[in-house]
Formats: structure tokens, C-alpha cells, sequence
């Protein structure tokens, strides 16, 4: 590029200088709550030595609820590739007025609060069977806002390849709806039905706004459990748990990251 | 679902093109029979609770104006307002954060820049409970900013419970996703414009105020826009941070499950979703695309 010694003037400094700053901000505590996490006594210090005890302890105390977390985040997995998909190529053959109105429409849960979105559940099936207390209505809460970015995700590799022509081709060496589905469609959006998966999966275990008010005592999410360990307990065991929930995102965030590195589009 | 052959394609797209062959009759059919799973389940359980919530919060005595006078409820107008001045700080403090920050990643390279990005767009993933832990951390009882400006003999400081935590939470939460944003847009820009500016002889602060700000300008709206929206709507972090903070959501909550009144909660909510909706659907016309709002 041009002259380099402009650029690294103090212009430069004072700019990576506040870089860091932000970086600095968000990532110390970050360290702090880990190595909290794994410190004998965090009101003496990491001289009282490194312990996986408080670890121990959430799993002891926590570990339904990381378990319930990973059943519903699958669960949504599961009920948002069967409705998303679909509900994508669709709206992916048919461009039009009425195709970006049903896509307007099923981002609403993403922009309206979860607070909203969690009382409407209740006050409309709170009374009905069993299923107040039940995990299935954490998951309906989960599906409706995870759905949104499933669609997305798949929606934007759909645009980006000409299904149309695909599909004929594979239409007029005779293959049928489900066969051209099955071996032409759903081939073609692995990426982006791989990327919407990474998204719902990661979204379901940190989901918090519409789980707090749908949960019920034996219904308790990871982020639930995380809530009120940082009410209750003391702050190596807040630390550990939030230390659980790193592990648990990390590997989907470094996937969603590879993936976006490789020029496919991510939401 | 017929209705939809008759629309004008949108730009960009393929035409969808007559059907041809034997596998493509009752195809309109079949695409409505597609999306009918998802609409159906969409209208179950989002339409129709968000109807009867619109309907319980109008339900009380005073009919729909109780959508107006829940705000001549001191206390609910008090918390509207402290929330919206909140995410107007948030928001505006965000924009200058990551723009500085997003500017200057895209327009340089120097090791150890892709750790650098990651570290900084790493919260993403972050619920608004952990973002209050992480305020605790930093600005709590036993927080790093307590522990410095004591070791000064300036005396503890600790805000994490406050509205200056909960404000310092909602920077960290947005940070990330305005970044992202931010380098985004600034990748796009034609850095010609730039040289040519700077070869008519303007200063760098003259090529960034006529030059790079007007043209990350639609972006700035969108991020704005959904780092307004989500401030607003932000439940886990207040919740974490707790004890004095009066936000809306916060208002929401203890209306509902400490004194009951479901109908001022009901009505409170219908209009933070509208403020939020509104505030995104700013952001979709300008940029047409949005960044996950977790939480």
C-alpha cells in the first residue's frame, strides 16, 4: 500500500492503543471468571492454589440442568430443520411480495423481547395440561425464536445457487419432488443448513429472556441455573459454571467462525 | 397461496420459470404444503398469544386507553424513560466504540490482527446473564476496577449494581455485534474515493468526516437501530445486576410475578415489542439484512 510511515504514525498507536482498551475490557473479566473458577479461595487469590472443586460442585448441583439444556437445544435442533428447511425453499422458489411478507413475519420473535413473547405463551397455554410444567413449552419458546435464524441461514445459500435450474436438470432426467429434495436441494444447502444448525444450537443453551419465565422449579435451563448461582452462591462457583458454559459454546463458535472463513454466507 | 405466481420477481433473483416435465405440475401446492409446518406452528404459538396478550393488557376496566394510562403510572413512565435514555447512551457510545475500533482493524494489518478480531467478536455467543456476571467482575464487591482504584487509595469503587453497571453490560453486549458490523461495511468502501480525497489535499479527519462516515452511514443506522432494540428489550443482564435497576423489562417482571397485575405487565409489553419492532424494522429498510439480537 502506500507510504507505511503515515500510517503507523500516532494516529496509529493512539487507535490499536484503544483497540486493546476494548478488547481489554472484554476479555479480562472473561479470564478473571475462569481462573476464579478453578481457584481455591478467590478472596485470598491464586496463591490459595488451583482446585477443580468448585467444578465438581456444578456438576454436582448443576448437571440437570446442563443435561435439560442440551436435550432442548437438540430437540430445537431437530424441530427447526424440519419446519426451517422447508418453510426456506419455499419461500426460495416463490420470490415475491407474499414470500417477503411470511419472512417478515416469522423474524417477529427475534425482534420482539423474549420478555413479551415468553408472558404471551404463558397467558395463552399456561392453563393447558400438564404442559406449563413441562420442558416441551421451554422448547415451543426455543423453536419460535431460534426458527427465524435457521431460515436466514438457509435462505441465503438458497439465493446464492440457481435452484431452479438444478432442479430442472435433475426433473428432466425424471426425478421426482423427493428425490430432487433429498439428492439435489438438500446437498446444495449444506452449508447454510450447517450454519443455521450452529446458530440454533448455540442460541437454545444461552437462551435466557423467554427460559426465565417459562421454566418451572423442575424445568431449570443452564442459563437459569446460572442466574441463580450468581445470586446465591459464591463467585468461585458462579465462575465455575460460567467456565461449564465456555466449553459447551466454544466448539460451535469456532465451527461458525471456519465457516464464515470459508466465504459462505453465516447469519 | 396462487395469488404469489402473479408477483414481480425481486431483483436478483432468478424468474421462477413455467413449469416443465412431469415432476413440476402442482408445484404451487406443494411449496404452500412446504411452508404450511412452519406457518402453522408460527400462528399457534407467536399470532395467537401475541393477539390474547394485546387483548389481556386492553382487557381491564379501562379498556384499550389502558395502554396510555399505564404510563400515567408514575413509576412505569419513570422506568419507559430511564430505559430509553439507557439504550440511547448504550447505542450511541456503542456506534463510537466499534467504529473507531472497526476502522481501524479493516484499514490495517499487523500481527496478531486475526486474534484480535476473534477475541473482540468471542461475546457474541454471550446470554445477558453471563454479561452481568462479567460486569460483577469487573465492577462488583470484589471486581478488578474496586481492587485498582483502592491499591490508588482512591477508595473502592464498585457501580456493577447500578444503572451505570447495567450501562456498562449493555456496551459489552453490543460491542461485538456493531463491530462486525462496522468492518462489514468498511471492507466494501472504495478506498479510490479515499485517495482521491486525500490527493485533492484533505486532512485524515476531513477524509473521515466527508468520506468514510457518509458511506458507512447505512450500516451505522442498521447496527444502531438493532443495538437500540436489543438494549431495550435486554432482560438477563438486569436481572443479574439487579437490586435498584428500574428498566422496563425489569418493571415487566416484577408487574407479573410479585404483585400479579397481568394486564399492566401485558400492556407494558405490547409496547416495549412495538418500540423494539419499530426500532428494527428502521434498521431492515436501511440495511435489509440484522445481526442475532440474543440474550
Amino acid at each position: 500500500m502506500h507510504d507505511l510511515s503515515h500510517r503507523r504514525g500516532w494516529g496509529f498507536w493512539l487507535q490499536l492503543g484503544f483497540t486493546l482498551l476494548v478488547c481489554a475490557l472484554l476479555t479480562v473479566p472473561m479470564v478473571m471468571s475462569m481462573l476464579a473458577g478453578l481457584t481455591a479461595n478467590y478472596f485470598v487469590g491464586l496463591k490459595s492454589g488451583l482446585t477443580l472443586r468448585w467444578v465438581e460442585e456444578v456438576w454436582r448441583v448443576y448437571s440437570g440442568t446442563i443435561l435439560l439444556s442440551l436435550q432442548i437445544a437438540f430437540a430445537c435442533l431437530a424441530c427447526t430443520l424440519a419446519l426451517g428447511v422447508p418453510a426456506a425453499y419455499a419461500l426460495a422458489r416463490r420470490p415475491g411480495r407474499i414470500a417477503r411478507l411470511v419472512e417478515e413475519l416469522l423474524m417477529m420473535p427475534v425482534a420482539i423481547p423474549g420478555l413479551a413473547t415468553a408472558l404471551a405463551l404463558i397467558v395463552t397455554y399456561g392453563g393447558v395440561g400438564d404442559l406449563r410444567s413441562s420442558w416441551l413449552f421451554i422448547l415451543i419458546g426455543h423453536v419460535l425464536f431460534t426458527l427465524p435464524f435457521m431460515v436466514r441461514a438457509v435462505l441465503a445459500v438458497m439465493g446464492s445457487i440457481d435452484l431452479t435450474t438444478l432442479e430442472e436438470g435433475a426433473a428432466s432426467l425424471g426425478a421426482g419432488f423427493l428425490r430432487r429434495f433429498a439428492t439435489v436441494v438438500l446437498p446444495n444447502c449444506r452449508s447454510g443448513i450447517l450454519a443455521g444448525s450452529l446458530m440454533v444450537l448455540t442460541l437454545s443453551v444461552g437462551e435466557f429472556n423467554l427460559t426465565w419465565l417459562l421454566h418451572t422449579p423442575l424445568t431449570k435451563t443452564l442459563p437459569v441455573g446460572l442466574a441463580d448461582s450468581y445470586a446465591s452462591l459464591r463467585i468461585e462457583i458462579g465462575s465455575a459454571y460460567t467456565l461449564v458454559f465456555f466449553l459447551m459454546i466454544v466448539p460451535s463458535l469456532i465451527l461458525m467462525q471456519g465457516l464464515s472463513r470459508r466465504g459462505r454466507p453465516s447469519v | 397461496m396462487s395469488a404469489c405466481v402473479q408477483d414481480a420477481p425481486l431483483p436478483h433473483r432468478p424468474a421462477a420459470r413455467p413449469p416443465a416435465g412431469p415432476g413440476w405440475t402442482g408445484e404451487p401446492l406443494r411449496l404452500a404444503a412446504l411452508l404450511a409446518p412452519a406457518a402453522a406452528v408460527f400462528a399457534a404459538f407467536f399470532l395467537l398469544p401475541l393477539v390474547r396478550l394485546i387483548l389481556i393488557g386492553a382487557g381491564g376496566a379501562e379498556g384499550w386507553s389502558a395502554y396510555l394510562t399505564t404510563l400515567a403510572d408514575p413509576g412505569h413512565l419513570d422506568s419507559l424513560i430511564s430505559t430509553l435514555a439507557l439504550s440511547a447512551g448504550v447505542t450511541l457510545v456503542t456506534l463510537a466504540v466499534s467504529t473507531v475500533a472497526g476502522l481501524f482493524l479493516v484499514r490495517n494489518s499487523f500481527p496478531g490482527h486475526a486474534l484480535l478480531v476473534a477475541l473482540l467478536t468471542f461475546p457474541l455467543a454471550f446470554p445477558g446473564v453471563v454479561i452481568g456476571f462479567m460486569v460483577i467482575m469487573l465492577a462488583g464487591r470484589q471486581g478488578l476496577i474496586g481492587t485498582v482504584t483502592q491499591a490508588l487509595g482512591a477508595g473502592k469503587l464498585v457501580f456493577a449494581y447500578s444503572m451505570a453497571g447495567l450501562f456498562l453490560g449493555y456496551v459489552y453486549f453490543s460491542v461485538p455485534r456493531v463491530i462486525l458490523t462496522v468492518m462489514a461495511a468498511a471492507e466494501k468502501l472504495d478506498p479510490r474515493l479515499e485517495e482521491a480525497a486525500r490527493s485533492l489535499g484533505a486532512s485524515s479527519w476531513r477524509v473521515v468526516a466527508d468520506v468514510i462516515l457518509p458511506a458507512l452511514k447505512p450500516a451505522l443506522i442498521s447496527a444502531g437501530a438493532l443495538c437500540f432494540a436489543t438494549s431495550m428489550g435486554a432482560f438477563g443482564t438486569a436481572f443479574t445486576l439487579a437490586t435498584r435497576i428500574n428498566v422496563l423489562p425489569m418493571t415487566i417482571y416484577t408487574e407479573f410475578t410479585l404483585q400479579a397485575n397481568i394486564a399492566a405487565a401485558a400492556a407494558l409489553s405490547v409496547l416495549l415489542g412495538l418500540i423494539t419492532w419499530a426500532a428494527l424494522a428502521v434498521a431492515r429498510s436501511v440495511a435489509g439484512t440484522s445481526v442475532a439480537a440474543a440474550g
